[in-house]
């Protein structure tokens, strides 16, 4: 037979807040202190410690400062072997490409949305759309009248060989057979150097324009846009997207978002990005349905720090 | 009250008329804006709920102003970069309160007694501030916004965003940065607010009417979830 259980305090909805002891409390007095206050808090932080604002890289002081990695990077984006080249939806297609959550691969799913190529855009629609000298005219007609795997050759002898010259200068590649490459890669960075390259990636034949798409792209290809960062702890691996340059907070919400790319599987997965967007997906989820989710919801009564959140009432019930 | 024990003169001016009498219902002014609260009401964590609301005025209101001179404005001009650290900060300052805010009601379990809705509005607030920010750190014009947008592109293209929410495009960016999540934000707002008036303020954990019972697990299971 089982025991007779003993009589307790029977749980019950919540008591209406109206059918406790009230006291004065002055809403808008408390808000416009709180406004005052806040607001010369905010004078007072932006008056000492103002805001970081570090000079945008251009295509321009990119090839200026690292003619080098211009130039590799440059090779990469014709012969297709960049990043950007290769990188899948929503950019190009790319067999094999694309991220996935086990079979599901909304990346791909999602499609080409942001055409990009990298070779027309980047290399040879800038230098046919410029004054461009009898060689390079003939240079590009040499380039695209050649075969895929002719022009993977000259392309990849090419690359090698800036690997191999002293501090990657191409003025001291030694000689091999690379088509018409040099020609077009010591072109697209004069252009480059010049200034008028970062025009034409952003205008595309167009005069207004706000999307800085394919420019970003051709800079996060080459190593000197990550090499600056990198020295200002902004990397991956530096809880970088999180940081700002210099000693500000930058954005510490995302300590979470960027904590797990520090970690196994996610921070040596193919799939990392994908599975790092699923489980802060799952958690936010958590966060909003906290009220439904049996044990989450109870913490805060075994946590007891309501107990001194109310330490008053609790005091004092009655 | 039912309309139907309602005087006949109280049922006219059509659906302008139904929508006061309905908003009145839900919160009369003395509950829109009381001047007691419940005697429980006596902790400093209070004052982060209102911290936050007024950070984000500050918000809104710099924003508005580097709005007036445009997105260039503030790289060139000492007034314009002054107002720039205004809006930074007064971010800083917003997410700030609004952690140790949410931190609080999550330990006073404040869903608690129909107010999980007030919850959800709140948490999605949350997440919608921190996309607000994000897209401030994309339309900044300089190093930084180079660095983040290129780096979140990969994230966001991995599930299929990407391709709709494209953060190396300035110009979305700065449209969702300066219209569509501040309206979003706002709107959560003002909702979690009229929320709070209406439901009152979460009375404290177990501070129940008392009356002899027999507990069982349907109550206690009833309870958690109220």
């Amino acid at each position: 037979m089982r025991p007779r259980m003993q009589p307790r305090m029977q749980p019950r909805p919540e008591r209406d807040p109206a059918s406790f002891p009230a006291r004065p409390y002055d809403l808008v007095k408390e808000f416009t202190i709180a406004l005052v206050v806040v607001a010369l808090l905010t004078a007072g932080l932006a008056t000492l410690f103002s805001s970081p604002d570090e000079r945008p890289v251009t295509v321009a002081s990119w090839s200026r400062a690292d003619p080098a990695d211009f130039a590799a990077t440059a090779v990469a984006e014709l012969a297709g072997s960049s990043k950007s080249a290769t990188y899948g939806a929503p950019y190009n297609n790319t067999p094999g490409a694309g991220q996935k959550l086990g079979p599901v691969g909304l990346q791909n799913a999602a499609g080409v949305r942001i055409p990009v190529d990298t070779a027309g855009d980047f290399v040879l629609g800038p230098l046919r759309s410029s004054p461009e000298p009898a060689a390079v005219t003939a240079a590009i007609a040499t380039w695209t009248g050649a075969t895929g795997t002719q022009q993977q050759t000259w392309a990849t002898n090419y690359t090698d060989a800036l690997g191999k010259a002293p501090d990657g200068d191409p003025a001291k590649v030694a000689a091999g057979d690379y088509g018409p490459v040099p020609a077009i890669d010591s072109r697209l960075t004069a252009l480059a150097q010049s200034g008028a390259l970062d025009g034409q990636l952003l205008a595309e034949g167009g005069f207004y324009q706000s999307d800085y798409t394919r420019p970003l792209l051709f800079l996060s290809d080459g190593s000197y846009l990550a090499g600056l960062a990198d020295a200002q702890h902004l990397s991956g691996d530096q809880w970088g997207m999180m940081n700002e340059t210099g000693n500000y907070p930058g954005q510490a919400w995302l300590w979470l978002y960027t904590f797990w790319y520090q970690i196994n599987p996610f921070s040596t997965s193919a799939n990392g990005d994908a599975l790092v967007w699923a489980v802060m997906a799952v958690l936010s989820l958590a966060l909003v349905l906290t009220p439904f989710i049996p044990g989450l919801r109870s913490i805060p009564r075994w946590s007891r720090i309501h107990r001194l959140i109310w330490r008053d009432y609790y005091r004092d019930p009655h | 009250m039912s309309d139907t024990t309602e005087p006949a003169g109280d049922r006219t001016g059509g659906w302008t008329g139904a929508l006061r009498r309905r908003a009145v219902r839900a919160l009369p002014p003395d509950k829109l804006l009381p001047d007691t609260q419940p005697s429980y009401m006596s902790s400093w964590i209070y004052v982060f709920g209102v911290l936050t609301t007024v950070a984000l005025l500050v918000v809104i209101a710099t924003g508005t102003l580097l709005a007036l001179e445009g997105p260039g404005w503030w790289h060139v001009s000492a007034a314009g970069t002054y107002v720039n650290s205004l809006h930074l900060w007064s971010v800083e300052l917003f997410m700030f309160f609004m952690v140790i805010h949410l931190w609080g009601k999550f330990f006073m379990a404040a869903w608690r007694g129909r107010r999980a809705l007030t919850w959800i509005i709140g948490s999605v607030a949350f997440l919608a501030s921190v996309g607000t920010a994000f897209t401030g750190y994309l339309v900044q014009q300089n190093f930084d916004s180079q660095w983040i947008s290129t780096q979140a592109k990969d994230g966001l293209n991995s599930v299929g965003i990407g391709a709709y929410f494209n953060v190396l495009d300035f110009g979305q960016m700065l449209m969702w940065h300066i219209v569509i999540l501040p309206l979003v934000l706002g709107l959560l707002t003002v909702w979690h607010l009229l929320m709070v008036r209406r439901r009152g303020i979460v009375p404290p954990i177990d501070a129940l009417t008392e009356t002899p019972a027999t507990t069982t697990p349907q109550a206690t299971a009833e309870q958690e979830q109220s």
